[in-house]
């Protein structure tokens, strides 16, 4: 039996069992292992764990007791997450790690873009999505956990440190960084983002839509317009042809996020922030990848991930020559 | 120096060998980094056989922007510190097609099925 096997079984009565079966690290996600095991009652449940001494490629993530918070206070709103039923501290038998509900749905985001299962739900998707944001972006800011709070600016100056002290040269992402700075928004009305919002980060059913907001690692105080720029960022659309999260239209995004309570946001100002996702992405995957350099994490997905900075690249380049 | 087998033929024998019988005895986490390794197997398979005519095109495109020679490291350096100082602005039509021409060349490399490229290269 595994050491992590061994723990869990230790807290299973506080999950609700006697013990646990069938524990398997699931795929993806390299800052965060994700695993699934089910009780002895057939409940099935997932782990969401930090290993040790990792840290987020730029820094930002908030601890997983954080994390943990947050989703309930969403649940408070109404949004869709799934049930946080442990919480387990840094230098525990587990480690840093909580344990939530397992959700019946699908994250893959190329079959939520694409796939048959999903061709009936799709038009409905984006109009969910703005539904959800709207919920999440109404969260009291008081009782949270302390949060980071940022700008447009302030998330351009972050990225561009990280670029520069990685010491590539890459022009588009020079002039996309210029571009963004000169266009800046302000920070008129800061709400919690989840930070993650996007195709890949949702968990959704063939049948009903959104069924699960995961992923909150990277929530904080910003533009409510960020999350939904991310949304629609070009990296996660996964083939799909439309631009909210390659299933659906901006304008369903805006009309789910209004139909909810979200104060109305115009679409240049989602374009933006979809932009600045892009060279985000862009920066992020060559910070991953500066982990693969410097040993910290030597697996070929860190290595090949600095690859797809010219993905962001070239879809910086689309927007930039439609601004030109 | 020998002609073969070529390095792509090496590469390629590799992949076939990964997909077919590596990768079958392979499953979660292990069976996803195996389909990225061949995705890096690939990318450089395509850098071999690409990489040099797009860079020495990149070079030429360079000294006519920056009406100086060098290597692409060099005169790359230059045009990202012109960008950034605003001694050279991005939206010149020689520089906007500088860029468009180099990123189509390497997403061609890096992921040549990504929807960015057809979106771009038309």
């Amino acid at each position: 039996m595994s050491d992590l096997e061994t723990a869990l079984n230790a807290i299973a009565p506080q999950l609700g069992g006697k013990s646990v079966t069938g524990l398997r690290r699931l795929s993806g996600g390299a800052s965060q292992e994700t695993w699934a095991f089910s009780l002895d009652t057939g409940r099935p449940l997932i782990l969401r764990r930090k290993p040790a001494g990792a840290g987020s490629p730029t820094g930002n993530a908030n601890p997983l007791a954080t994390e943990a918070a947050l989703i309930r206070a969403a649940t408070l709103q109404g949004a869709a997450v799934p049930e946080v039923l442990y919480v387990s501290a840094p230098g525990s038998d587990i480690g840093e790690a909580y344990v939530m509900s397992a959700v019946e749905g699908e994250t893959l985001g190329k079959r939520i873009a694409q796939g048959e299962a999903f061709a009936a739900i799709r038009p409905k998707l984006a109009f969910q999505c703005g539904e959800a944001l709207a919920k999440i972006h109404a969260i009291p800011l008081e009782g949270l956990p302390e949060l980071a709070r940022s700008s447009a600016l302030d998330e351009l100056e972050k990225y561009e440190t990280v670029y520069r002290t990685l010491g590539a040269r890459r022009p588009i992402l020079e002039a996309a960084f210029k571009y963004l700075k000169d266009r800046a928004p302000p920070l008129a009305r800061p709400v919690m983002l989840h930070g993650d919002f996007r195709n890949g980060n949702i968990m959704f059913h063939p049948e009903t839509g959104v069924a699960a907001i995961l992923d909150w690692e990277l929530v904080h105080i910003g533009d409510p317009a960020e999350d939904m720029g991310w949304l629609c960022t070009a990296s996660w659309r996964f083939g799909g042809g439309k631009p909210v999260g390659g299933f659906g239209d901006y304008a369903d995004l805006l009309a789910g996020y209004e139909a909810a309570g979200g104060t109305p946001i115009p679409l240049e100002r989602v374009l933006y922030w979809q932009m600045l996702g892009s060279l985000k992405w862009g920066v992020m995957c060559e910070g991953m990848y500066a982990s693969f350099a410097n040993g910290t994490d030597p697996s070929v997905e860190r290595a090949m991930i600095g690859r797809r900075t010219s993905e962001c690249e070239i879809d910086l380049m689309a927007l930039l020559e439609q601004a030109a | 120096m020998i002609t073969h087998p070529t390095a792509p033929e090496l590469i390629d024998s590799v992949i076939r060998f990964i997909e077919e019988r590596a990768a079958p005895q392979l499953k979660d986490r292990d069976a996803f980094l195996c389909r990225v390794a061949v995705n890096a197997l690939a990318a450089v398979r395509r850098e071999i056989e690409q990489g040099g005519s797009a860079e020495d095109a990149a070079v030429e495109r360079l000294k006519a922007i920056l009406g100086r020679d060098g290597d692409f490291a060099t005169l790359n350096d230059a045009l990202c510190n012109g960008i950034q100082d605003g001694s050279i602005d991005a939206f010149d039509p020689a520089v906007m097609a500088h860029l468009k021409a180099s990123i189509i060349d390497q997403v061609r490399i890096d992921q040549p099925n990504y929807a960015g490229l057809r979106t771009l290269s038309g």
